[in-house]
């Protein structure tokens, strides 16, 4: 299974960041295999409408799951439309993150907010 | 002669100004551009005649059509459009109704359709009308209401418009075509922090501007160093005072309640004219 972490360092040692959309990085893990790429988030300096172009990417890299501590509204219509699985975040590195998910111990959902311009009221 | 008023943040008194400015000019046309927290009608009062529904274009994609080229989410610079599942997907609330999609896409795929972005409502109170922009919550952007608000109004009319606060699109959009801005200052650092920003922008306008401080505690005199340093003329000055905010909190307007307020607010009227008659007259380049 294919994970993304919105991070902001390009390392596996890296804590998974606090934002989604206006993340640096995208590091997409192999759940098996623990292999990662880095990829460049689009969205990063997007003035309108960046959790769509970083759903966009995630989904264009090929994940089948997103590990994230929170999501916006726009940017969770792409990936639910696009199946990507939305897993809550916890605290550690990536490469201990991946462990607890092999062990099955991630089972919350992220934290999904209506947008920051309405100020969540959606 | 159309007066902008305009406020740096919420809570400044903008809406007080505008509103009460209005009030003591004859057959004066009130127009709320604050589409977001449009309150000029409570105070003003008045009764509605008219509603009319607000509409701009969207792409509607004929997903048949479309081979997955996403020239058209490429070009979106308001990133409305996503491409998932072999499918654009769009995100109408995004949407500055440009039509660059639809003219781009190679295939013919995307035609334009209305949707409803808000509303105007046309009232009378005596002699005085109200024209209220309302913005359908959750909308990003209001600018077609207010261009829709200020077609065709005639210069020679009395004509106020309350403008968003801050100075965002939709404050530049609601003071072009103004005669004369009055920028409504509160005297706190954070007032004048706000309304520098505002400044910034109406000089941008070649517009004749003044100032007018709300909330004015005497000792308080960052608002008035802020004028002078800038060279804002100040046209009023409004004491903080417990009875307007009473009259606020019931929707009541100061001048129609004593002659004092009223007083104060034809004297800022006079003062605005004197001002903008100086400037035309000296034709003052900024």
């Amino acid at each position: 299974m294919k994970i993304a972490f919105p991070v902001n360092e390009k390392s596996i040692e890296a804590e998974i960041n606090n934002v989604f959309g206006r993340s640096n990085f995208f590091l997409l893990a192999d759940s098996e295999t623990l292999e990662y790429e880095i990829f460049e988030n689009p969205a990063v300096s997007a003035a309108g409408g960046a959790g769509i172009v970083a759903a966009q990417k995630v989904v264009d890299i090929g994940a089948d799951a997103v590990i994230t501590y929170q999501c916006g509204k726009n940017a969770l219509d792409v990936l639910e439309a696009a199946n990507v699985n939305i897993i809550g975040a916890v605290p550690g590195s990536i490469r201990v993150i991946l462990d607890r998910f092999n062990a099955g111990e991630l089972t919350s959902e992220a934290k999904k907010h209506g947008g920051f311009h309405d100020h969540g009221a959606r | 002669m159309r007066i902008g008023v305009l406020s740096g943040k919420g809570g400044t008194g903008k809406t007080f100004v505008a509103t009460n400015l209005s009030y003591v000019q004859k057959d004066a046309l009130f127009i709320d551009c604050d589409i977001e927290e449009p309150n000029g009608n409570i105070f003003l009062k008045g009764k509605i005649f008219k509603e009319e529904p607000v509409n701009v274009l969207i792409p509607e994609i004929d997903h048949d059509l479309c081979t997955g080229c996403r020239k058209c989410v490429e070009f979106c610079e308001f990133n409305a459009l996503a491409y998932i599942k072999d499918k654009v997907k769009l995100f109408p609330e995004l949407c500055h109704s440009c039509g660059g999609c639809s003219l781009l896409c190679p295939e013919g795929a995307i035609k334009e359709t209305e949707r409803e972005i808000g509303n105007i409502e046309y009232g009378m109170a005596g002699t005085h009308e109200v024209r209220t922009g309302i913005l359908n919550t959750g909308e990003a952007t209001g600018v077609p209401i207010i261009s829709k608000l200020l077609d065709g109004i005639n210069r020679e009319e009395s004509v106020t418009v309350d403008c968003p606060p801050g100075s965002s699109c939709v404050v530049m959009e609601s003071i072009k075509g103004s005669d004369f801005c009055v920028l409504v200052i509160e005297p706190t650092i954070f007032g004048v922090q706000n309304i520098s920003i505002v400044f910034e922008l109406v000089k941008l306008f070649d517009i004749p501007y003044g100032a007018v401080i709300n909330k004015y505690i005497p000792g308080q005199e960052i608002a008035h160093r802020f004028c002078e340093e800038n060279h804002i003329p100040v046209l009023g000055v409004f004491d903080f005072d417990g009875k307007i905010a009473e009259l606020n909190s019931i929707g009541a307007l100061a001048s129609s309640y004593n002659d004092k307020y009223k007083r104060q607010f034809e004297l800022l009227l006079d003062k605005i004219m004197e001002v903008h008659a100086h400037e035309t007259a000296a034709n003052i380049k900024r």
